[in-house]
């Protein structure tokens, strides 16, 4: 046996003094070990849905980064396996398979958006694993698969529950509106929400007078606009993605525009860049939106996973603010984790089961799912930019610019009116 | 003014507007694709490489944006005239031209937009001109200066290089490359050179309709997709090498488009525009102002 000198006798002094001093808590969050587990998915990383994909990934390594150095999951590092679809649904399936056989991942969640959801859904049912998807439109309505569980405020019953929030907004004007347009685009998810408005609108006795899709070519909006004046509705309802909200509302600018009320799932706005680009344009503007900085929809983490998110976005140069991807994408992970560690192990059907009979608390607050896998509560929100002044990013930052108007529970503001596109 | 008759002017003038755009992007194809054959169909790549730039440069410095695409076309034309010379080394020199050569600008412009991706990120980037949120009013009819600018910029572009193509020696060696080329060599022109020439110009059109994209709309890597169909279109209904006729059906494109989507919906705006381009094919298959065969 070799003698300890007086130098190797302090050293383990110090060493038992340190280990005596570290509290409890951290002792029990040691570094996970054993091999990782693994969880697989598509992600956008480029092509059109990669302006949302990129901040989805961002918010699942923070969450990742946060998992690992609290002692993983089940003691077990976790490791994200995820490939570029390149927002494409034909690359997804090749994908999913990889991840599944070849790749050997653990636990699978979608990519960003309806159309990548879908196509991954019959291998993912192939291989009977549970699947959280991000952003996904009544993607299971057709497979009904008891494991597929959709983060995503919009519930189960769109076309009855997806534009209550702007009608309740808009009934609520004196006076009444009595006529409305509908604008959307030829696209799955607003054609349901154009189907949305239209249920309601019957149920109103709103007139509607003008209801047309627009093709996802479309250069010039004017003629959109100027026709939608013509038939002169009170209220406007539209659905549109990024590059036509930026057309639709710089068409409306010029062309002087005066609605009672105007909005919809114009998704735009919800990226940093467009927020800046239209600026004042998008004063009284009632945007559907999953996220608005309001002191009223605060939940524990929200402030913390923006306040980690926006340093690294600048860096990555991707989203700045990260109000509408992020959050949701964050959320996807915590219910995967919460999930596994209820169950205590990789079990697809556990997990599945769990998640169908517990809530989950979320940085997007709490949520459960019902049989299809959607929310149990519907939470669209609709939001109206207010007071918004030239194109800096700080006013964005703020309360009282993105006020909530819908649901009531979470209401920070009251309707401001007509639209009139910045004028 | 009667409203419909409001509703029609204004859906002319907005059209021929847009038309103005759509002049810009396809000047360029016009030259590559009408006169020298080359089926560059990364032509609107390379518009949006160029709007994306000017977006950046605009963010830099400030400067109006359609001035930026101007100063970028020298680098623009270098450009091309590389691209040229690659393209003619590997694939016109063996005869390859057809598929082979096909392929090339469809890898071409995969690298454009993938490099986009990798260099400035996936969002959309924007330009904003001093005179961009200005409308000027004529009666009832609306003159937005974002789409106004652009055109007029477009049309003086062209306008020069027609004046260019034939007035000057190079410009008629241009025009003469696309019908006989071996007729130059007698004459101790290099077609190869001119080729070149041409086709760099076509690539710094591309940089100019680029910057007048930008002011239109924001733009990302991919914004060049849904131009790919409608630029061919006006070329081959313009009568592929003439410029002139490609103006006159960037026109008419823009107005069936605009005039179609205020009175019928805009879900009927590209199947009438094609529409059209399949009826002018069927009564003058040489197009607007091609020569029969």
């Amino acid at each position: 046996m070799q003698s300890l000198s007086r130098r190797d006798l302090g050293r383990a002094a110090l060493a038992a003094t340190a280990a005596a001093t570290v509290p409890a808590t951290a002792r029990a969050q040691a570094a996970p070990s054993g091999p990782p587990i693994r969880i697989g998915y598509s992600m956008s990383l480029s092509g059109g849905l990669a302006g949302n994909g990129r901040p989805a990934l961002l918010a699942h390594r923070i969450w990742a980064e946060e998992v690992n150095s609290k002692g993983g999951l089940l003691g077990r590092p976790v490791e994200l396996v995820n490939y570029d679809d390149q927002s494409t649904g034909a690359q997804v399936p090749g994908i999913y398979t990889k991840l599944i056989d070849v790749d050997k991942v653990d636990l699978v969640i979608s990519g960003y958006a309806t159309a990548i959801i879908a196509p991954a859904m019959p291998i993912v049912m192939q291989r009977n694993m549970a699947f959280v998807s991000l952003f996904g439109t009544g993607v299971n309505n057709d497979f009904k698969y008891d494991r597929y569980f959709s983060i995503n405020p919009t519930g189960s019953q769109v076309k009855e529950t997806f534009a209550k929030g702007f009608m309740d907004i808009a009934m609520a004007m004196d006076p009444k509106p009595r006529s409305i347009a509908l604008v959307n685009l030829d696209s799955d998810f607003h054609q349901r929400t154009a189907e949305s408005a239209r249920f309601l609108a019957r149920q109103h006795g709103l007139r509607v007078v003008y209801d047309r899709a627009y093709p996802p070519s479309t250069v010039d909006f004017a003629p959109i606009i100027r026709a939608v004046q013509a038939a002169r509705p009170d209220i406007v309802f539209v659905g549109s993605y990024p590059p036509d909200t930026a057309g639709l509302l710089r068409a409306a600018s010029e062309l002087r525009v005066n609605f009672q009320m105007m909005g919809g799932p114009m998704i735009g706005p919800h990226i940093t860049a467009q927020k800046l680009q239209l600026g004042p344009i998008l004063n009284n503007l009632v945007v559907w939106d999953v996220y608005a900085p309001e002191p009223t929809l605060q939940f524990p983490g929200t402030q913390a996973l923006i306040e980690r998110y926006q340093p690294l976005a600048a860096k990555e140069g991707t989203d700045a603010l990260g109000h509408y991807v992020p959050p949701l994408a964050y959320a996807q992970m915590q219910v995967l984790e919460q999930a596994v560690r209820r169950v205590g192990r990789i079990d697809q059907a556990a997990l599945a089961a769990d998640m169908h009979a517990n809530g989950f608390d979320t940085v997007i607050g709490p949520l459960r799912f019902d049989a299809l896998g959607e929310w149990t509560e519907e939470r669209n929100l609709y939001t109206q930019y207010q007071g918004v002044q030239g194109n800096g990013i700080d006013q964005f930052r703020k309360a009282g610019t993105q006020v909530i108007l819908y649901p009531q529970r979470y209401k920070s503001g009251d309707l401001r009116k007509p639209y009139t596109a910045g004028a | 003014m009667d409203p419909d008759l409001a509703l029609l002017l204004n859906g002319i003038v907005s059209g021929l507007l847009l038309g103005g755009l759509y002049a810009a992007a396809a000047a360029g194809l016009s030259v590559s694709f009408g006169m020298l054959d080359v089926v560059n169909i990364a032509h609107p790549a390379f518009m949006v490489l160029g709007a994306l730039l000017v977006a950046l440069l605009w963010a830099a410095t400030g400067l109006d944006p359609l001035l930026l695409s101007v100063l970028l076309t020298p680098a623009f034309w270098a450009l091309g005239a590389a691209i040229y010379v690659v393209y003619h080394h590997f694939f016109e020199r063996r005869g390859d031209e057809a598929i082979q050569g096909l392929a090339f600008f469809f890898g071409v412009m995969f690298i454009i937009e993938v490099g986009l991706v990798l260099a400035i990120g996936p969002e959309q980037h924007f330009a904003d001109a001093a005179y961009a949120s200005t409308t000027w009013r004529l009666g009832e009819i609306d003159l937005p200066l974002r789409m106004l600018v652009p055109a007029l910029v477009s049309f003086a572009a062209i306008g020069a290089l027609v004046l260019f193509l034939r007035r000057t020696f190079t410009g008629r060696a241009i025009a003469a490359v696309a019908q006989d080329r071996e007729a130059l060599r007698l004459l101790a022109i290099d077609p190869v050179r001119i080729k070149r020439l041409a086709f760099g110009i076509s690539i710094a059109t591309a940089a100019l309709a680029g910057g007048a994209l930008v002011v239109v709309q924001p733009v990302d890597a991919w914004s060049g997709h849904v131009f790919i169909g409608r630029i061919f279109a006006v070329v081959i209904m313009g009568g592929l090498s003439s410029l002139g006729g490609c103006v006159l059906a960037a026109l008419a494109f823009g107005v069936v488009e605009n005039v179609t989507a205020t009175f019928y919906g805009p879900s009927w705006s590209p199947a009438v525009a094609f529409g059209c381009l399949l009826l002018v094919l069927a009564v003058r298959p040489q197009g607007f102002f091609g020569r029969a065969a």
